[in-house]
């Protein structure tokens, strides 16, 4: 059993703090009049100043590396993570979003002083319409669930142009819990579907919900057990002959690359994650970016504005589109990730990116076959770029799969996504991404055929774990029944 | 190829466990006609030295604030970013870390948003802030969604102080539940007190304010809040927190909810994104609230710990009832806020404030001084106000940017009554001389 190497480290900035000591620099005021009560009337000064940290430059670099150093990220650990795709981020990517003509540019620059930033984003969405085989993109949306949210209002306002007011939206069991909150958003009540043993949608199922209720159908491609819908086409075949379209949730999109196209497919609309595909960083959490792809029939509809190549040669942002769903943030998208993401797909070319996704298809499968012997699949076949186990043998010896994922924490992994997909027990949802060796690969198998061996000899050792973390498991149910959200002096 | 590990040999050898021939053999539920028999259409590969070599030259061609003076505001500014800043969010740790749904392994990044929960509570005088949410536009969407789901009511009163490309972004999200948005129309800058009291009715969830306001001035925030609660709605104020070091915060003026754009904490400008969705609200609205909130708590061995926590709320468990759809959010322009606040300190923030309300004062006296030019609002301003023209806004900004001076936002597309405005912000960056050379480079301009 592992030592415990905790780190001792338990402060919080505000607990760093000194009366009178400071870490930032700015000038002398340069103007006449200083004093801001000879500007603003003193009812809209603040009376007591904001309770904030007095730190030092040395303390705030001190104490934000410790707490860096709490963290399990891609750089130090491989991160199995199943849905998320977390695969390298490329430093060069986080250089060029840091060129100042991006990173200091204001978004009301105006037109003829912003083409670059123009330029950049006209051939991103145009690439990324290519890779889809969609007909046009949009980049605004913040976020996987923006675009999902753009591309659902899109599909209602079709509708709506057709004088049809539908209220459903069809979402099978199997899909990411954005996909029927952002339908919910939208004002469609969410009819769930049941999948088949394989995760997949049946089509006789299929069609007994369509009828003239339905605006669309929803579906994640691969799905979230990492199979591809062999029947498609004859999904997408059946919705449109009840008017109903056709959404992809472009989560697993690291798996086609090249080789398939949701377009070509017959899906009306597809989103992006770029925080996924296309190596822009999580950030912990965020920023990501979610653009939305759809078919020209919708194109009327996209959000506000579109960055168009005028006749006179240049860019513009278009927001003459009376049609459109609007806006759904205040400016453009999120930039600095689409300057990563273009980086990112001027670096690979289309071979490059082919070569992902079979790679990431080799690495998944490898991972499916070396464990296959100890942990019971979840699906029959080859998988595309993630495999789905189940913990089922495990549990019954008494380690959950929340156990082997804090297990394998101490082993130096970050844990695959656990209990997703909702239909599989005790799921453990593996995505190694192509950029993960097979000497990696090799390692974490490895260390997950050696939990299931703990489980039958010792179970405590996954009950106990993690035990090399800088804590071990927290008390969730103390954290919701009295909620502790900000700091106070003790 | 660059950014895959598995050389040929491994490939192979991979494929020989797995029991394959070839990677195709792996893709055989992919039906045939499936299949893209053809090469992405996609220029070809880029050595590193070219990519940076076409990347600079397109970068080459914007007019950012590093070449230009930037007097340009409405909801994105210059505000200084402090060195210190970009180096930590560059450490791998943060930056390629996932979602702390694994607490154990994620300390960092959940106990910088606890930290950065606290600031932005103490900041907008509010009693909880959630992890953040996309921008200020979506903020504010969320935060009028979450009144009517609190009030159970359809209305929502908007003034017209209100940044209006965020009113756009309320516009789209209010469709799904079918929301009806009243204005309120201003008198001299600021809300029309009268005219907001006639709007507000006991339909109204939310009557919403921005401090400051668009065009720059300072709202009466507590009369909002009173003929708010009169009504039995709530009160949503939008504020940039760098500028509640120096202003009384909403949440002593009455506001239930404040929302705003946080990227003149530290955020770079970036174009517009990514930025920064700030979330306050009151005590008792925390089960309401939407996106991640950290919480504090304790280990086996009774250690302080930090967890996500009320996850209840969420999209991953509470599916089409969760509180929104948001997942992803920005959690690294939340470490950037957090580093920028813990630098600029108590007194640091309330300093940025004083040097952008001065500057701002001085630049507005010295451009009303030239002929023909002046300010076209009474009310007091912050760090932005409403210029008005003898010449077309937006040829005054194409002669200015000829100065490499970015003059500020032609208010013509959003509102035809203000065709012969400008706005103007003016940040702590800005110095006297920038701004003396713009005040002679508007003379010329409107000679």
């Amino acid at each position: 059993m592992p030592t415990a190497a905790r780190a001792a480290y338990d402060k919080l900035i505000f607990e760093l703090s000194s009366a009178g000591r400071y870490a930032h620099s700015l000038p002398e005021c340069d103007v006449p009049e200083a004093d801001p009560a000879a500007h603003v009337p003193a009812a809209h000064l603040r009376r007591s100043p904001a309770e904030l940290p007095e730190v030092s430059e040395v303390d705030v670099i001190r104490h934000y590396s410790r707490l860096s150093q709490m963290n399990y990220g891609v750089d130090t650990n491989f991160y199995p993570l199943g849905s998320c795709t977390m695969k390298y981020n490329p430093r060069i990517n986080e250089d060029m979003a840091r060129l100042p003509g991006f990173l200091r540019l204001h978004p009301l620059t105006p037109e003829a002083q912003s083409q670059g930033a123009l330029q950049l984003m006209f051939e991103l969405a145009r690439d990324l319409a290519e890779i889809s085989g969609m007909d046009e993109v949009s980049l605004q949306p913040a976020a996987g669930a923006q675009g999902e949210f753009a591309g659902v209002l899109m599909i209602r306002a079709w509708h709506l142009s057709r004088g049809e007011r539908r209220s459903k939206v069809l979402i099978p069991d199997s899909a990411h819990g954005t996909n029927p909150a952002s339908t919910a958003l939208a004002g469609f009540s969410v009819v769930q579907l049941r999948s088949d043993d394989n995760g997949e949608v049946d089509p006789a199922d299929l069609e007994r919900h369509l009828d003239e209720s339905v605006a669309a159908f929803m579906i994640t491609q691969p799905n979230t057990l990492g199979l591809f819908e062999s029947r498609i086409h004859q999904i997408t075949e059946m919705c449109h002959a009840k008017g109903v379209q056709v959404y992809m949730d472009g989560a697993n999109f690291n798996a086609i690359l090249g080789i398939t196209r949701p377009g070509d497919l017959g899906f009306d609309v597809c989103h992006f994650n770029l925080h996924k595909t296309f190596t822009t960083p999580h950030g912990g959490g965020g920023p990501g970016a979610g653009p939305v792809g759809i078919k020209s029939h919708l194109a009327p509809f996209l959000p506000t504005p579109v960055v168009v190549r005028k006749d006179a040669g240049g860019y513009a942002l278009d927001g003459n589109r009376p049609q459109s769903i609007g806006k759904l943030q205040a400016f453009w998208g999120n930039f600095g990730m689409l300057v990563r993401a273009y980086a990112y797909i001027r670096t690979m070319g289309p071979d490059g990116l082919r070569s992902v996704s079979d790679n990431a298809v080799l690495n998944a499968n490898y991972i499916l076959k070396r464990l296959e012997g100890d942990y019971d699949r979840a699906t029959q076949g080859p998988c595309m770029h993630e495999c789905v186990l189940s913990a089922r043998r495990q549990k019954k010896l008494g380690v959950s799969a929340m156990d082997i994922a804090k297990r394998l924490l101490d082993l130096g992994f970050y844990a695959p996504t656990t209990y997703f997909p909702l239909i599989i027990e005790e799921a453990l949802m593996i995505e190694p991404t192509e950029t993960e060796s097979k000497e990696t690969l090799d390692q974490f198998c490895d260390a997950m055929i050696q939990i299931a061996r703990e489980a039958e000899s010792d179970p405590h050792i996954a009950h106990a774990a993690p035990v090399t973390t800088p804590v071990r498991r927290l008390d969730q149910t103390l954290a919701a029944r009295q909620p502790r959200l900000r700091w106070t002096p003790s | 190829m660059r950014y895959i590990s598995n050389t040929p040999a491994q490939q192979k050898e991979m494929l020989g466990v797995i029991g394959a021939t070839s990677i195709e053999d792996l893709l055989v539920r992919i039906p045939a006609k499936a299949r893209l028999s053809r090469p992405l259409n996609l220029p070809s590969a880029m050595a590193e030295m070219d990519l940076v070599r076409h990347l600079r030259g397109i970068a080459a061609q914007n007019a950012s604030a590093e070449d230009f003076a930037c007097f340009l505001g409405a909801g994105s500014y210059d505000h200084s970013v402090p060195s210190p800043i970009n180096h930590l969010i560059s450490r791998g740790e943060f930056f390629t870390a996932y979602t702390p749904y694994q607490p154990e392994a994620s300390q960092g990044t959940l106990r910088s948003i606890f930290e950065y929960q606290t600031m932005i509570a103490e900041l907008t005088g509010m009693d909880v802030a959630n992890a953040s949410l996309y921008d200020g536009g979506s903020s504010l969407a969320e935060g009028v969604l979450m009144a009517h789901a609190v009030t159970g009511r359809d209305g929502i009163v908007l003034s017209r102080g209100v940044n209006p490309l965020y009113r756009q972004v309320v516009e789209t999200y209010v469709e799904g539940p079918s929301l009806r948005i009243t204005s309120a129309p201003l008198a001299d800058g600021i809300t029309d007190g009268d005219a907001l009291k006639k709007a507000v009715t006991e339909k109204t969830a939310a009557v919403v304010v921005q401090y400051p306001n668009f065009f720059g001035c300072l709202e009466d925030v507590k009369g909002a809040a009173e003929v708010a609660h009169a009504a039995g709605a709530l009160l949503i104020v939008v504020a940039d927190p760098v500028n509640l070091g120096l202003l009384e915060p909403p949440g002593a003026l009455g506001a239930d909810l404040v929302v705003g754009e946080g990227q003149g904490l530290g955020v770079p400008m970036s174009f517009g994104g990514p930025n920064l969705g700030v979330f306050a609200a009151k005590q008792e609205l925390v089960r309401r609230m939407p996106g991640r909130l950290v919480g504090a708590t304790v280990d086996l061995d009774g250690r302080r710990g930090f967890v996500l926590t009320l996850q209840t709320r969420e999209q991953h468990i509470r599916r089409e009832k969760a509180t929104s759809n948001i997942c992803t959010n920005v959690a690294l322009c939340a470490l950037m806020a957090t580093i920028y606040v813990s630098i600029m300190g108590k007194r640091g923030i309330r300093k940025v404030g004083e040097l952008s309300v001065a500057k701002a004062h001085y630049a507005a006296t010295a451009f009303s001084k030239v002929p023909g030019v002046r300010l076209r609002f009474g009310s007091p301003f912050f760090k932005e106000f409403t210029l008005q023209l003898p010449k077309a806004p937006d040829r005054v900004v194409k002669r200015l940017a000829k100065e490499r001076i970015l003059a500020g936002l032609p208010l013509k597309p959003f509102d035809r009554q203000y065709k012969d405005c400008l706005l103007v912000a003016v940040t702590e960056k800005r110095t006297r001389d920038e701004i003396d050379a713009y005040a002679a480079a508007l003379a010329v301009a409107v000679a």
